[in-house]
């Protein structure tokens, strides 16, 4: 049998890349390509879609000729991108109306305060599973409707088109302004707090709620099944599946079951746990989300704990306190102890998101004594990312009730053995690192290679993970954390009441 | 200053008396400045250039300051620094190679595993990052070996130990089979440590050339050393071994 591969789009925050895999989910080629951020006034990020359009056709035409000599042949793309993020275009040039406004762009802050006021807000939570934030795309596009003059009334005319940027890809891959296809995947969809999340449609009183016409929306559609045919690279390729970048990742680590669980750690983090094909509402400060959906099948939920501050701890350190030379030397640090000397670092540095959704506490370093060093500084740095993930777990636990059997993990802080080994230890569960760190795209290419039948079911998938590394919790340093847990919740308070100064 | 090695002491004194004279001395010049006789200064002077401390004009018989010796400070290189540079290769070989991979560092005389991924087929492993490893009996040891005269020679005043009959415990044995590691740029270990255990390793060259560790695979001798695999095998493992030492010269 000739090898076929997938070609996968990692559309992300600060570069795009193309990646091909095999059958094997092995990775055979990488290319990527960074765009510009654009920081128009303070708390506004943008992108230039056409920018990342560009990149798109480029890194994955790059990756094509890569594998082109490679017996065998590219059967599907699949595409992963950044969450949240919104773009308005004009269907018939494909120009975009504005910039894209980033997910990390709080400019709607003010609007979503007006809107939480309204008598009919608490539908929200009750129709997306989500809390009314600024953090999702519908209070943004609500902003591009409100300050393009114009826009709204042709927007009701059908001359504006809306979508995350797994959309506008998709349309421009299907030829753009010439025919093409205007979809959003299930899971994207379930970001905007537009969608009702049982029944995956859009949702009109929350249309009439943001004042979102319903001409400007794409058709939500499954995350894998065949979306269109990308005609715009190269050559043709069917487009297979399509995923918010996380759900990407627990889709790349065969996360299937309820209960399985993971969480990517990188600047920030993401732990997602599957519910199965029940909505668990979380009362403990997570969120309810689409996990993905297979053409012909029910829709998989998860539960989702953003954890805004991990990797960026360290390089906080690395960077404004100059302790480091690298992110990776944290460990050795941290090594120069063996215990963190009473000290708790809580990096709040804008709020605190899941499960205390605390925007107003700000950053501490809890418990200095003139016997703390910088080696103790820096284990407490790192355990923050491991207390924090505790805080998300147990929330987690007490929502769904499906107790953590490991936690699957991958992203940079992977290669730091000593939060590894932590983080067994303060979870008093396995940690399991994957042989593909890749895990975003491999579940874009996963979910298109399903489509188009490259992996039979979804258990063909699974036999393609392979654990590379496992820690397992000391018994021992189990119980110290244990008792030592009630401590970092001081410190959270303690942070939490200091934002919360008059 | 009781407790100090005096030839260490001397070897110091020679180096300062060559940044003092501006960069180049005589082996006569330096025994005069350092107040040795000309044969100890000689032997000092051969021992630091085996190891790379000092360099010798071919056509003037002439010393200067050696490579070695300057990317010590500059090109110090953390080992979790190495782990964390060297991750995705290695992910990758054991991936397409289908073996366990570690990555080795020296630690003495012997060498500590600085990152370790498991045999993908999923069988029960524990990791091994820390595990300390006999530099003679092991793939990615040899590899270190070959490229640290000093220590090879310093291995050569000990008693090496046996850990199966196949264990090269015989000095000149041992040096002949490092020259040739040395030569081809990789080494292998068939049953020397544990019975049945093969490996395969390559140097990763730090930033400023020197051997900083070595990245190799290992698994049973019968499926690593199967004559249809074995070229490949070492063809993937010296490709991935150069990879990281492209990935830390960037």
């Amino acid at each position: 049998m000739t090898e076929r591969y997938v070609l996968a789009v990692d559309q992300g925050t600060t570069s795009t890349r193309s990646i091909v895999f095999d059958r094997a989910g092995r990775l055979v080629a990488v290319r990527q390509r960074e765009h510009r951020q654009h920081f128009p006034r303070p708390g506004w990020v943008e992108h230039d879609p056409e920018e990342i359009w560009a990149n798109t056709q480029l890194t994955a035409a790059q990756a094509l000729r890569d594998v082109a000599g490679l017996p065998g042949q590219v059967v599907a793309l699949g595409i992963a991108n950044q969450r949240e993020t919104t773009v308005v275009w004009d269907r018939a040039t494909g120009r975009p109306l504005v910039r894209a406004l980033v997910w990390q762009d709080t400019r709607t802050g003010p609007l979503v305060e007006q809107l939480a006021a309204r008598p009919e807000a608490p539908l929200v939570r009750e129709r997306t599973g989500l809390e009314l934030a600024g953090y999702f795309a519908g209070p943004r596009l609500r902003w591009v409707l409100d300050s393009v003059p114009g826009a709204r009334a042709r927007a009701e005319r059908g001359e504006l088109l809306f979508g995350t940027m797994e959309s506008w890809l998709i349309w421009n891959l299907t030829g753009g302004p010439d025919g093409g296809v205007h979809v959003t995947d299930v899971t994207n969809a379930s970001r905007t707090l537009l969608m009702d999340v049982r029944s995956c449609r859009w949702d009109p009183d929350l249309l009439d709620l943001f004042g979102v016409p319903a001409a400007m929306l794409p058709e939500i559609r499954p995350s894998v099944g065949v979306l269109g045919t990308a005609t715009a690279l190269p050559v043709p390729l069917t487009i297979g599946g399509a995923l918010g970048d996380q759900q990407a990742a627990l889709f790349g680590q065969t996360c299937f079951a309820p209960g399985e669980t993971k969480c990517t750690y990188g600047t920030g983090s993401f732990l997602l746990q599957n519910t199965g094909e029940d909505l668990v509402r979380s009362r403990h400060g997570l969120i309810s989300t689409v996990a993905y959906q297979l053409a012909g099948e029910p829709v998989h939920y998860a539960l989702e704990g953003s954890i805004a501050v991990t990797g960026a701890l360290v390089q906080w350190l690395r960077d404004s306190l100059g302790l480091i030379g690298s992110a990776a030397e944290v460990e050795t640090l941290a090594r120069s102890v063996s215990d963190n000397g009473g000290c708790y670092v809580v990096p709040a540095f804008s709020g605190l998101l899941a499960p205390h959704w605390a925007g107003r506490a700000r950053g501490l370093v809890a418990g200095l004594t003139s016997y703390v060093t910088k080696g103790h500084l820096a284990r407490a740095v790192l355990e923050a990312t491991g207390w924090q993930t505790r805080d998300v777990v147990r929330a987690m636990d007490a929502d769904s009730g499906l107790p953590l059997t490991a936690l699957r993990v991958d992203g940079g802080m992977t290669t730091n053995n000593l939060l590894m080994q932590f983080l067994a230890d303060v979870l008093d569960s396995p940690v399991v690192r994957p042989m593909v760190g890749e895990t975003v795209s491999l579940g874009a290419a996963y979910a298109a290679g399903l489509a188009v039948g490259v992996w039979s079911d979804t258990g063909a998938l699974r036999r393609n993970w392979h654990r590379s590394a496992q820690w397992v919790p000391d018994p021992k340093r189990v119980a110290a954390l244990d008792a030592a847990y009630p401590e970092w919740e001081r410190a959270v308070q303690l942070s939490i009441a200091w934002g919360e100064r008059p | 200053m009781p407790g100090t090695v005096q030839s260490i002491e001397r070897a110091a004194t020679l180096l300062h008396a060559i940044v003092e004279s501006g960069g180049q001395m005589g082996v006569t010049e330096l025994a005069a400045a350092v107040g040795l006789p000309k044969t100890t200064t000689h032997g000092l002077l051969r021992t630091l250039l085996a190891v790379g401390f000092v360099e010798q004009d071919q056509r003037t018989g002439r010393y200067t300051l050696g490579a070695g010796l300057l990317g010590l400070g500059s090109h110090y290189l953390d080992v979790n620094e190495l782990r964390s540079r060297a991750s995705n290769w290695a992910d990758s070989l054991a991936a397409r190679s289908g073996f366990a991979v570690r990555l080795g560092t020296p630690a003495g005389l012997q060498v500590v595993v600085v990152h370790h991924v498991f045999r993908p087929d999923d069988s029960p492993q524990e990791l091994e990052v820390g595990a300390v490893l006999p530099a003679h009996a092991t793939a990615v040891g040899k590899v270190l070996l070959a490229s640290r005269p000093a220590m090879a020679r310093a291995l050569a005043d000990v008693p090496l130990d046996a850990f199966t009959a196949r264990t090269v415990v015989d000095p000149a044995a041992l040096l002949v089979e490092l020259q040739a590691a040395r030569a081809r740029g990789w080494a292998e270990q068939q049953g020397e440590f544990q019975l049945g255990v093969g490996g395969i390793a390559a140097p990763v060259h730090g930033p400023g050339g020197l051997v900083v560790g070595a990245l190799g695979v290992s698994g049973p001798v019968e499926e690593l050393f199967a004559d249809a695999a074995r070229p490949a095998l070492r063809a993937m493992v010296v490709e991935a071994a150069a990879a990281v030492s492209r990935e830390l010269a960037t």
